[in-house]
Formats: C-alpha cells, sequence, structure tokens
C-alpha cells in the first residue's frame, strides 16, 4: 500500500517533470528564433511594392530655414499621426510629458558647440530635435528586453511597446533626451485616435520611429512633408541620394558627436 | 526551526504587527499606481528613476556588506565573528529581497517582468544584475538557513556548504559591482560616468552595512537575551571606519577631477547637488548633511577612546548609514539626471504615494529580518540554554 503510493507519486512526479521540461524545450524552439537579431535568416513577410527602403535612413535639418511655423508644424504633424498625448497642454502636467520632436535653443540641443558669441539668427531661432537613430544607440545596448532595437535592414531604431517592460533604462543611457515614457494613460490627453497607428498603453516608453509605418506605405516622414524643405531625407548609404549629395556640399554637425553613437540626423548650421 | 519565530512577547508582536500595517498601507498606494500608472510618483521626463531605484541600490550596498563578516569568519578563521555572520547573513537576504521589490514596483509594466528572462539579453546590464541578485539571495538563504541548522542540531555544518560560502564573497562584490556599471557604462551621463563609481559603491557600502549590523546588535542586546559580545562590535567598528574614510576618499577624487578639469558637464550636476543650479536646490542642505555626517562619523570612529564607548560609537553607525542613505538614496540618481541632456533643470520630488510605497518595501524587508532574526535568537538561546 504504503509502497505503491509511493511509486505513483514517483511516477506522477516524474510525469510532471517531464511534460514541464518538455513544453519548455518545445517552447524554446521558436523563443530562440524570436530572440535572434531581428532580420536575421530570410524575411518571414514580405514589404508593400510601394514602400521606401533604404540601407540606412538619415535626415538632415536645414537650420537656416527653419522658423517657429515649420517647428509647431513638423510636431503637429508628427503627433498627430503618432498619437502623441499632449500631458502639458491639456492637463497641465509637466511631468507626464511626451515629445516625440521639439524645439529647442542651440545652446540646448549643441551643448558641446555653444559659446559666447554665437550667431544672433542661432541665439533666436530654435531648431527641432528627436531621435538621432545612432547607429551605435546606447539604448538599444542598455535594454534588457531588446524590446527596443536597431533594425539591420535600414537602421531605423524602433521599439516593441508590447515588449517593453517600462524599466526606463534606455531613457538613462540615450544621451539626447529623446524618449518619454508613459506615467499614465495617453488616452486621458487625446483629442482623436488615429487607427492606423499603435495606441500606447500606461508603463511603456516612446519615441520617434522615423515614421517606419509611412515609410513601408511609401510615404515620407509626417515631418518632413510639414517642414517645407527644410528637412531632408533619404538614404546615407547611397552615394547618389539628394541627403548624401546636400552632405557632400554643406559642412553638416550631429549632436554629442563626441559619444560615439554616430547619429544618423544632421544639421546644417 | 522557524516555529521560533511563532512564539514571542508582546513587543514581539506589536512590531509584526505594526509592520504589516505599513505593509498594507503601501499595498493600497500601490494598486492605486498599477491603476493609475508610474505617473502618482514625483518622476518626469528628465528624472526617470527616482526614489525606488535609489532605494534599490542603497540596499544592494547593504547586502553586500555581509561579506565584510564572511570574508574574516570564513577566510581568516577569525571566531570573534561565529555569533554575528548568520545576522550578515540573513541581513543580506532581507536586503535582496527589498532590493528586488523595489525594481518591481519600478516598473511600468510589472506583469510583463519575465521578459527579462524569456528574452536574454547579455549586453544589458540589467540583465546581469538580475542573475547576481538572484544569485545572491539563494546563496545567502542556503547558507544562512543551514548553518544555523547544524548549530541547533549540534553538528558541524555540512561539507558542501564551504564552497558555496567562498562562492558567496565574488557574489558579494558583484552585486554592487554590476550595479554601480548600470550607472557608469551611460554616455552622456557625466556625473555617473566614472570609474570610480563601482570601488566608492563598495567602499560606502562596507561602511553603512556594518554600522546597521552593530545598531542591530545593539537592539537585540536590548530586547533579548542574545548578545554578540563586545570584541566582534568594536572589529566591526574598525571596519566601518575605515570603509567610511575610503569612501570619502573616493568621492574627494571625484571632485578633484572633476572640478580641476572644469568640465561643465561633469561639474553642472555636482554643483546642481550641493549649491543649486538655475535656482533649484532641493537637494542641497540634505547633501551637506550627509558629507557632515560622515566626516564627523570617521573623526570618531578613528579615536579608539570614542569608538570604545557605545553611545559615541552608536551615534557614528547612524551618522554613517544615514548619511550614506542620503548620498545614495537621495543624491545619486537625481543628480544624475539632473540637468538633464539638453541641460535643462526639471527637478524631482517624490510624491506621498511613492514614500507609502516605498515604506511598505522597506516593511516587508524589515518583517522578513524579523522573522529571521527571533528566529536565530530563539536557536542561539535554545543551544546556549
Amino acid at each position: 500500500m504504503e509502497n505503491s503510493r509511493r511509486n505513483f507519486l514517483k511516477t506522477a512526479g516524474y510525469t510532471v517533470l517531464g511534460v514541464g521540461a518538455g513544453s519548455v524545450l518545445i517552447g524554446m524552439v521558436p523563443r530562440l528564433t524570436d530572440a535572434a537579431p531581428v532580420d536575421a535568416g530570410p524575411p518571414r513577410y514580405k514589404s508593400r511594392p510601394e514602400a521606401l527602403a533604404a540601407s540606412r535612413w538619415g535626415m538632415v535639418i536645414d537650420t537656416r530655414k527653419i522658423n517657429s511655423r515649420i517647428n509647431r508644424n513638423i510636431q503637429q504633424a508628427c503627433h498627430k499621426v503618432h498619437n502623441v498625448p499632449d500631458f502639458v497642454g491639456k492637463l497641465g502636467a509637466k511631468n507626464h510629458e511626451i515629445k516625440w520632436i521639439w524645439p529647442t535653443k542651440f545652446k540646448n540641443a549643441f551643448l558641446d558647440q555653444d559659446h559666447q558669441f554665437v550667431s544672433d539668427h542661432l541665439k533666436r531661432t530654435e531648431i527641432p530635435v528627436l531621435c538621432n537613430h545612432c547607429n551605435n544607440p546606447p539604448c538599444v545596448r542598455v535594454c534588457p528586453t531588446r524590446a527596443t532595437f536597431k533594425r539591420e535592414r535600414d537602421g531605423l531604431v524602433l521599439m516593441d511597446y508590447h515588449r517593453c517592460i517600462g524599466c526606463r533604462f534606455c531613457m538613462a543611457g540615450c544621451p539626447y533626451g529623446a524618449r518619454s515614457f508613459n506615467y499614465r494613460d495617453p488616452r486621458e490627453a487625446l483629442d482623436e485616435i488615429q487607427p492606423n497607428f499603435t495606441l500606447r498603453m500606461k508603463g511603456v516608453v516612446e519615441k520617434c520611429n522615423f515614421c517606419a509605418e509611412r515609410l513601408a506605405r511609401g510615404e515620407a516622414p509626417a515631418c518632413v512633408e510639414a517642414s517645407n524643405g527644410a528637412l531632408i531625407f533619404g538614404d546615407l548609404e547611397d552615394p547618389g541620394s539628394d541627403i548624401r549629395k546636400l552632405l557632400a556640399e554643406k559642412y553638416a554637425i550631429t549632436r554629442k558627436a563626441e559619444l560615439g553613437t554616430l547619429p544618423s540626423v544632421f544639421y546644417i548650421i | 526551526m522557524l516555529e521560533k519565530a511563532l512564539s514571542g512577547s508582546k513587543y514581539y508582536w506589536t512590531l509584526v504587527l505594526g509592520l504589516l500595517v505599513l505593509i498594507g498601507i503601501g499595498f493600497m498606494f500601490y494598486m492605486q499606481q498599477l491603476e493609475f500608472g508610474l505617473g502618482i510618483t514625483g518622476m518626469n521626463r528628465d528624472v526617470t528613476w527616482g526614489f525606488y531605484i535609489a532605494q534599490f541600490t542603497f540596499l544592494v550596498g547593504v547586502a553586500a556588506s555581509a561579506v565584510m563578516l564572511v570574508i574574516p569568519y570564513y577566510l581568516h578563521d577569525y571566531k570573534e565573528f561565529g555569533k554575528m555572520t548568520v545576522l550578515g547573513e540573513f541581513l543580506a537576504v532581507s536586503a535582496v529581497l527589498m532590493c528586488l521589490l523595489f525594481i518591481i514596483v519600478d516598473l511600468g509594466q510589472p506583469m510583463r517582468l519575465l521578459n527579462v528572462i524569456l528574452y536574454p539579453t547579455p549586453h544589458s546590464v540589467l540583465f546581469w544584475d538580475m542573475v547576481v541578485l538572484n544569485g545572491y539571495l539563494f546563496l545567502n538563504i542556503i547558507i544562512g538557513w543551514n548553518v544555523l541548522s547544524a548549530e541547533k542540531e549540534g553538528v558541524p555544518p555540512e561539507w558542501w556548504l564551504k564552497p558555496l560560502i567562498y562562492l558567496s564573497i565574488p557574489f558579494a562584490v558583484s552585486i554592487h559591482t554590476v550595479t554601480a556599471f548600470l550607472y557608469s557604462g551611460l554616455p552622456g551621463r557625466g556625473f555617473w560616468l566614472s570609474a570610480v563609481l563601482a570601488p566608492k559603491f563598495l567602499a560606502s557600502a562596507f561602511a553603512a552595512g556594518p554600522a546597521f549590523l552593530i545598531l542591530l546588535s545593539f537592539i537585540l542586546r536590548k530586547f533579548t537575551n542574545f548578545d554578540v559580545g563586545k570584541k566582534p562590535i568594536q572589529t566591526l567598528a574598525k571596519i566601518v571606519c575605515y570603509a567610511t574614510f575610503a569612501s570619502l576618499f573616493l568621492f574627494f577624487c571625484e571632485v578633484f577631477v572633476t572640478f580641476y578639469s572644469q568640465l561643465p558637464e561633469h561639474m553642472d550636476h555636482k554643483i546642481y547637488l550641493f549649491f543649486g543650479l538655475d535656482g533649484k536646490g532641493a537637494l542641497v542642505p540634505w547633501m551637506w548633511a550627509s558629507l557632515l555626517m560622515l566626516m564627523t562619523a570617521a573623526v570618531l570612529l578613528v579615536i579608539p577612546d570614542a569608538r570604545k564607548n557605545e553611545y559615541v560609537l552608536g551615534l557614528a553607525c547612524l551618522f554613517v548609514f544615514f548619511g550614506s542613505w542620503i548620498d545614495k538614496g537621495l543624491g545619486l540618481i537625481s543628480g544624475g539626471f539632473i540637468p538633464n541632456p539638453l541641460h535643462e533643470v526639471n527637478e524631482y520630488i517624490p510624491t506621498v504615494p511613492e514614500v507609502a510605497i516605498s515604506i511598505g518595501v522597506y516593511a516587508i524587508g524589515f518583517l522578513v529580518l524579523t522573522l529571521l532574526f527571533k528566529t536565530v535568537v530563539g536557536v542561539k538561546e535554545e543551544v546556549g540554554g
């Protein structure tokens, strides 16, 4: 009696152990491929024929053409298509501010380039800052779940809002202050919700995605469209692209070049 | 053995009940945080880690400090620490537990916590912090519990404990080193970008942790029959003394490098903390209080007559503990985020719910500590009597 019960328990134990281990192993197979760097191996889906492609997307901001109206237009265009809530304007909640692209003074954008006798134009004008889509992004290095990652196909630094655990390590890692955290439900400060872009939930980090969803539809980034020619977008790896021609012609700078992050956003001063 | 924690005096149960009430209050605020989001804290777009992560960082140090008993006792066969070592190990258990809880309450999406294990990411320091913290937690539970059981049974500890004990030494160093690496490897955060951050963390941990153990020993002696003895406390006091000097020395090294080189992006954080920046300086009095407390304690502890007087020793230990707490629990995190990467100053002040949740986590830690220490005292009384 005693013995058979012990045997039964033993068998049951091993069965549970076996099933457990088996399901873990079965679960691991797709998991491991998931965990492999994005775009390793053949793509599992096809791009649309109209999709825009590049080896490394980049942007040039011609600060000579920037004015406060353009600054306002590009921010509005970006925040509208990406369901970015306006906690400051609507609720006065400065702590919960979320922004993807915003105008700031030259001395704030370029701490290392500012000096006493910088031109009047630069002292006056605010210039747009956004995620730099670094070629060597520190935010990707520090993320413990690879929720933020660099898409090797075109160099975009993107976010998986459904994997992010909200630890905010990437925000500490980003030397440009480009990332925002959803301290509360974004719906509280959104007038209308664009159905064709992800609405974030509370507790995850977000930032500019260089309009990856628009590029996939063959459209230029929303800020570029709204910039009246002040923002130029293109493939940094293609020597024939407009952006490369512009960079070859004019001297452009990047923010905090000394950090070795290799930003993909350039500024003509 | 745990049954020792189930019987106790009126004071004991009052303490347990009090801690349970604090846990309950903290839990209710945590429910509010889960519902609303981390917006109920004082954190903002610039200061994205606040009180929670600061407490985590401080407590990692308290946990690591157990090694200051383990090394003399197990490596150098310093018998005087025999009665105290298990206290250090159990203090480490409760401290690491609080560390893990502080990380969990800081997460925006705590239910996705296991993503860290599902998508293991070796290039993230946070992944390694999870590995070493959990490793250290289990090592201390296993070691402390088994050594105490052996003492209760009057038999020598199991042979396989020795390698685990030796393993716990590098683990103790690693938990605070890896925690420092969370901060010191970030480009563009001048306040943390310092190679002495990890050694400074260790030095201040080896001061604050043993100081706290001395205070706990005084409390145990007052309220129970358990006395660790004068000699181990004096030895520990010397450890606190030298560790305090080491941490002050490393602090002054940083101050020299920062202010002699005059690199603005490194200076401005320290200026904010100690003098205020752009008219904002919520932490200025705290930082000076911390520095004064640590310097006073160092001087008191280095004078033999002062150190041997237990009232002075107690005061010095309080100074070391609270001085380090302000340094790591308030200044370290805010100071790194202010000014922000665009050189703007947005201050951070913790909110009531945030502090209540933190007190709740501390209460859980102290409850575990109380239960474990009660077990230790029970066993020691049984063996001694």
